[in-house]
């Protein structure tokens, strides 16, 4: 049976004990700091964002050294996993690969039809987005937020609000850039709010999160008809986000509400876009430096 | 002089390593480990290291760097800031006053303890996040995380206790 032990040794011999007046008196007043730092944030957020991101950017170098072995150990598990399962997986790739060849032709094909409409019909074209690629390095997964921070920041030409991306769907929003680091808010912290559209039906909709896995889709009219299976994809909606950017797909609906399962695996959160969308003429056009790069 | 020199140096050294170990553990608990078990929630490691400790070492953590340790952690992971804090804080009160019954009893007793102090932590910090958020937070990823945490506890004890040991005999 494993006891719980009491170091032994002249040098650690237990010498305050925790009652009497003093620690009382110091328990209290931490426990109000606590208290008044809570308040603090609701009514000077900026104060506390300020703190958070201070010691976001002192702390990302240790995170970013830290988080390397810890994506080796992921990476090796993925390798393990995959290589039980090489031989359906490979099988299974073969025959997407002769889907997607014929999608790949359909596409191209669509493409021109769409180049020559838009030409016919002399349309703004979408703005562009530029963006910038960072690693993730921490990851709340506490029960109460659901967060990143990734190593990418203002000098990178990040910016609060921007739509975070990976190659599955979207993965939130900048929530707060650092000088060299951001705080993501994904799509299922209980904060987060995306306009979205079902593709089918067009119906509008807030995706609401709530900590849990599938965030629901709030303000949805009455009338809307989503069914499981539905595409999600960003209205567009507010400026802040690029519209059509694939969020998941309706896991179930009733009458008025209806739930997503979102794209992202959350466990396979290595890399992520962060796009700067911006609509000509509307706000000014932030400085770009480093890594940005351009998509259209 | 050399010596007390030296045996101050060591005393200081080894009288951080519960501190330290508390702080890694934060660190750690933050890192991207994709996991599938860790995706939804990590285990609390903190309050596990705040409970041992102060059982076991009640010197070597100050309520000050209980206090620290909870706001790093609030500020790393963006909870509300000083709602980790407050609630080691409360973990380190109970258990500081029922430290002379968990004082060396067997490890059974000790992980019974927790057990019953994990959820009422985590029943604390719902309460104070879902009024901080004015939300009524899901309760289930907390549930998830203290059934988490009480089964991780054996194994971050016998770590502990390892560790203990170092503090106890520094010179090896």
């Amino acid at each position: 049976m494993v006891r719980v032990r009491v170091g032994r040794g002249r040098l650690f011999v237990p010498t305050v004990s925790v009652g009497g007046y003093a620690p009382r008196v110091i328990f209290a007043f931490l426990a109000l700091a606590a208290i008044a730092l809570m308040i603090l944030s609701q009514t000077q957020p900026r104060v506390i964002e300020t703190m958070r991101t201070g010691i976001a950017d002192a702390a990302g170098p240790v995170f970013d050294l830290f988080s390397r072995p810890a994506m080796t150990v992921a990476d090796g598990l993925d390798e393990l996993d995959a290589m039980l399962v090489v031989h359906t997986r490979n099988e299974r790739l073969r025959h997407d690969n002769t889907q997607l060849r014929k999608w790949q032709a359909v596409a191209k094909q669509l493409a021109h039809e769409n180049d020559a409409l838009r030409d016919l019909l002399k349309a703004v074209p979408d703005p562009q987005a530029h963006f910038v690629t960072a690693r993730v390095v921490a990851d709340s997964a506490g029960p109460f937020v659901h967060m990143v921070l990734v190593n990418a920041g203002r000098s990178h030409g990040v910016r609060d609000g921007q739509a975070v991306v990976n190659h599955r769907g979207l993965v939130g929003r900048v929530l707060e850039a650092g000088e060299h680091t951001a705080r993501v808010l994904l799509l299922t912290d209980l904060n987060s709010r995306v306009p979205v559209i079902v593709e089918a039906s067009r119906d509008r909709a807030i995706l609401t999160g709530d900590n849990g896995p599938s965030p629901r889709l709030a303000f949805l009219a009455a009338d809307a008809r989503v069914k499981p299976g539905d595409w999600i994809v960003t209205s567009g909606e507010g400026g802040m986000f690029p519209p059509a950017l694939a969020v998941g797909i309706v896991s179930s609906a009733g009458e008025g509400r209806a739930t997503v399962r979102p794209f992202v695996v959350w466990d396979r959160l290595g890399y992520v876009t962060i796009l700067d969308y911006v609509i000509p003429g509307v706000l000014p056009e932030p400085r770009r430096t480093g890594r940005a790069g351009n998509l259209r | 002089m050399k010596s007390i020199w030296a045996h101050r140096v060591s005393r200081v050294l080894s009288g951080s390593i519960p501190l330290v170990v508390t702080l890694l553990l934060v660190i750690a608990s933050a890192l991207p480990w994709h996991l599938p078990l860790f995706v939804e929630v990590t285990p609390a490691l903190a309050v596990a290291a705040v409970f041992y400790w102060t059982i076991n070492r009640p010197d070597c953590l100050p309520l000050a760097a209980t206090f620290c340790i909870g706001l790093l952690q609030d500020l790393l992971t963006g909870t509300p800031p000083g709602m980790t804090a407050l609630m080691l804080l409360a973990v380190q009160g109970f258990v500081a006053s029922q430290r002379t019954f968990f004082h060396g009893k067997p490890f059974l007793v000790v992980w019974w303890g927790f057990a019953l102090v994990m959820p009422a932590a985590g029943l604390m910090s719902w309460g104070v996040a879902s009024a901080y958020f004015q939300a009524i937070v899901p309760p289930l990823p907390i549930v998830v995380q203290a059934v988490l945490t009480i089964l991780f506890f054996p194994v971050l004890v016998a770590f502990f206790n390892r560790v203990g040991a170092l503090i106890a005999h520094p010179a090896g």
